[in-house]
């Protein structure tokens, strides 16, 4: 597996721009042989609960942030196209509901499932993308709300409010993928694979279209631009990578129901991402990770310090508060202001100053 | 700084499970509760009875110390096996005490399946599907499911109450469906009838379709809806002229519908229910078990009287308590001998004396209560009857059971359950 990985990080942006091995920094080599030896430093619930998640919750976000840093689009409805696309797995996969799953082979519901929820992401960006602002806000939360309240009442198709359980990713080449490593590496490509394909969507004629988009539609329009088409197929592209985490999601879970989609997850994407930072693709996997982190450990965290774990939100809500109040722009917005003020620091030796 | 942090942290994070193995003088219960969410309230009430089943007996069974761990869920069952599995995995609880709600309990039967060192005692999640559809070995409940709750009441009315022609207005998920379940084979083997059906979805405001359409000629309604959803129905039915009796399910007339302002507590006097519990219950054990429960914490910190979530996790934990003190705190072999002594022994409760049955279900007393005007003119409940010994099939045989299929909208059939019974 790690060999498989190491070819995908070697090859993806050769093709993105020549000369590639130098550009790369070196912090970036530090955290790929981190990502790759995890294995032998965590435990299981390491590998399989914490990066697991943050994979998967971090290519949901990262779709958000496709359609927000770079088409200027905030679309609430990224955790519902995951979600359909899990959902679609366990109806032609295999689950414990045996009177509605169809139990297709694997190489048929996947392919389903990503295009399934790509066309549902695509309408929804097609209603969506007329709209501007804080209307595009809501229009897709309408859409999302609505969403989970019909997954919740629709028995035939969705199972209602039990959803559907004991959905478990196929065991190819004799690997059972639920197991804490094979799922860590197996989200871990898919992570990366999205994370490279949307840096180099980001750098291609379309990408770069879309970001003049963003800045300034009516220009754009006026180049000749098609600006409704450019913003669906963005949320074609952005839909299909989500798709794919929610797939992930489905498996890790065993199961899927309507809270999957709730509004609750729904909101906690876009949290991710804002936390994180939508400047760069990076963003939402860190996003993703101090969510989950705090998810995960602030009860401890809680009854460590004598107060009663029932108050775990609190701290949640309060880091999250903290973070967006001191640095809007998320943790990489800090990391820039940062490194930005180590290179404003007088040289030592001249005493003046590099601007 | 921020980045120190996450460092701290993931190291922490990384380094602590080599430390978080059980010693071998403790015993590690991991609580899994609802703390988000609309059972927030008595998710909190189910911590706090863990806690006084365990001081109880001063915090040891069978000769080791007990120590818990809170993993707090917001009621889906994603989050539930999320936690569950950091439980299990990074604090290496032995047992899980939990969860509290239907979807979640059955998403913890095929998480125990995972899991067969460990034992999962249900804290107080009532969907039938959890012990009744491929229920695992080790998940034990000791409280009784949704339909059982609603046992007793369908021929306490047409005994009783002489009502024989009900409509049905319930939840439409599967609480609802279960729950109403418990109620209608009993009413309809009684000599009851079912005119319509009328199923809502969670956290509906407006009735006034389901008023409008209700039949004329109807004995009582059944109101299987609970919590704001009960007391919008009752206010707007008692606006639309309120004229026939009703029937409440386990969740309607709870604390949240009783002291609710407004004309809904006009048309609730003289409403039977059924569920896990009476307030007023004369039995001892129930009045020493309230009174413990009013000592061990001060007024504004608890419930009046303990609630169904909080007499649930109680319940679990005296069970754990006594087959550990069983099995002298061995929890070696898998917990075989542990499993055993939880499946054969009978356990005294507050609630009377509970048995499981083959599937590690529960069987036990159910209590029909009436909503009756206290003093001051606020609403309480008031233990009129009980049903004892009601087990998972409700008196039938697993096969006619199985035969009626699992509780849906249109399940169980009325007509053909009055002519079987």
């Amino acid at each position: 597996m790690a060999v498989i990985d190491n070819t995908d990080r070697s090859t993806a942006p050769e093709k993105a721009s020549p000369g590639w091995f130098e550009s790369v920094p070196t912090a970036a080599w530090a955290l790929a042989a981190i990502m790759l030896i995890m294995p032998l430093l965590a435990n299981d619930f390491i590998l399989f609960q914490v990066f697991g998640w943050t994979f998967i919750l971090g290519m949901i976000a990262l779709s958000l942030m496709f359609l927000a840093g770079y088409g200027g689009m905030v679309s609430l409805i990224q955790m519902s196209v995951a979600a359909l696309g899990g959902y679609m797995v366990a109806i032609f996969g295999t689950s414990g509901m045996t009177d509605i799953s169809i139990g297709l082979p694997w190489w048929v519901f996947i392919p389903i499932a990503i295009v399934v929820a790509t066309i549902f992401g695509t309408i929804v960006g097609a209603l969506a993308v007329r709209t501007e602002g804080i209307y595009t806000i809501m229009i897709t939360l309408a859409i999302a709300s609505a969403f989970f309240y019909f997954t919740r009442q629709n028995y035939a198709i969705f199972n209602g409010y039990s959803g559907f359980n004991l959905i478990v990713p196929p065991q190819l080449f004799g690997v059972d993928w639920r197991s804490p490593m094979p799922f860590y590496y197996l989200t871990l490509v898919c992570a990366v694979l999205s994370y490279l394909l949307v840096v180099y969507v980001s750098r291609s004629p379309f990408g770069l279209a879309l970001q003049g988009i963003r800045d300034n539609p009516r220009r754009m329009a006026a180049l000749g631009y098609n600006v409704t088409a450019h913003r669906i197929a963005a949320y074609a592209f952005a839909s299909a990578i989500a798709s794919v985490g929610g797939i992930l999601l489905v498996w890790q879970n065993a199961q899927i129901s309507p809270g999957t989609a709730g509004i609750p997850a729904v909101i906690d994407i876009l949290v991710i991402a804002v936390i994180g930072g939508i400047g760069r693709p990076i963003g939402p996997f860190i996003g993703a990770l101090i969510y989950v982190l705090l998810r995960t450990f602030s009860p401890d965290v809680l009854t460590t310090f004598g107060m009663s774990g029932e108050r775990f939100k609190l701290l949640i809500g309060l880091g999250f508060l903290a973070l967006v109040f001191w640095s809007p722009d998320g943790v990489l917005g800090m990391w820039d202001r940062w490194k930005a003020r180590r290179a404003r620091r007088a040289d030592p030796l001249t005493g003046e100053t590099e601007t | 700084m921020k980045k120190a942090l996450l460092a701290t942290a993931m190291a922490a994070a990384i380094a602590l499970p080599s430390m978080a193995m059980a010693q071998d003088n403790t015993i590690k219960i991991g609580i899994l509760v609802a703390l988000e969410g609309a059972f927030a309230e008595g998710g909190a009430d189910g911590v706090r009875n863990v806690e006084l089943a365990l001081s109880q007996a001063n915090n040891m069974a069978g000769g080791k110390k007990i120590e818990t761990i809170v993993a707090p869920t917001d009621t889906t069952p994603d989050t539930t096996v999320r936690q569950a599995r950091k439980l299990i995995e990074q604090d290496g609880v032995d047992i899980i005490i939990g969860p509290l709600s239907g979807s979640e309990g059955i998403a913890m039967r095929d998480y125990a399946k995972t899991i067969p060192n460990n034992t999962v005692i249900n804290g107080i999640s009532g969907a039938l599907e959890t012990t009744w559809v491929d229920p695992a070995d080790n998940f034990f409940r000791f409280n009784l499911d949704g339909a059982q709750w609603g046992a007793g009441l369908g021929s306490y009315v047409v005994d009783e109450k002489g009502w024989k022609r009900v409509a049905t207005v319930a939840a439409d998920y599967s609480f609802g469906y279960t729950n109403f379940l418990g109620f209608a084979v009993d009413f309809c083997r009684s000599g009851g009838e079912i005119v319509e059906r009328f199923w809502v979805p969670l956290g509906s405001s407006d009735f006034g379709g389901v008023i409008a359409a209700m039949p004329e000629d109807i004995d009582a309604i059944y109101l299987g809806v609970g919590g704001t959803d009960a007391i919008n129905f009752l206010n707007q039915y008692e606006q639309a002229g309120a004229e026939t009796n009703l029937i409440g399910g386990t969740i309607m007339a709870d604390q949240t519908v009783l002291t609710s302002r407004g004309r809904a507590k006009e048309a609730l006097v003289g409403t039977p229910t059924s569920g896990a519990l009476a307030e007023d219950n004369p039995d001892p054990a129930w009045q020493n078990y309230v009174k413990a429960y009013q000592d061990a914490f001060p007024e504004d910190e608890r419930f009046p009287s303990p609630s169904l979530f909080g007499v649930g996790y109680y319940v679990a934990t005296l069970a754990a308590i006594q087959a550990l003190n069983a099995v002298d705190g061995d929890l070696s072999d898998g917990q075989n001998a542990f499993r055993e002594a939880l499946a054969t022994t009978p356990l005294e409760t507050p609630l009377g004396t509970v048995e499981l049955n083959e599937n590690r279900q529960a069987s036990g007393t159910v209590y029909i209560n009436e909503v009756v005007e206290g003093p001051g003119g606020t609403l309480v409940n008031k233990m009129v009857g009980k049903a004892e010994n009601v087990n998972q099939t409700l008196g039938m045989s697993a096969d006619e059971f199985r035969a009626m299929g699992l509780p849906s909208r249109d399940t169980p059939d009325c007509a053909a359950l009055a002519q079987g019974g």
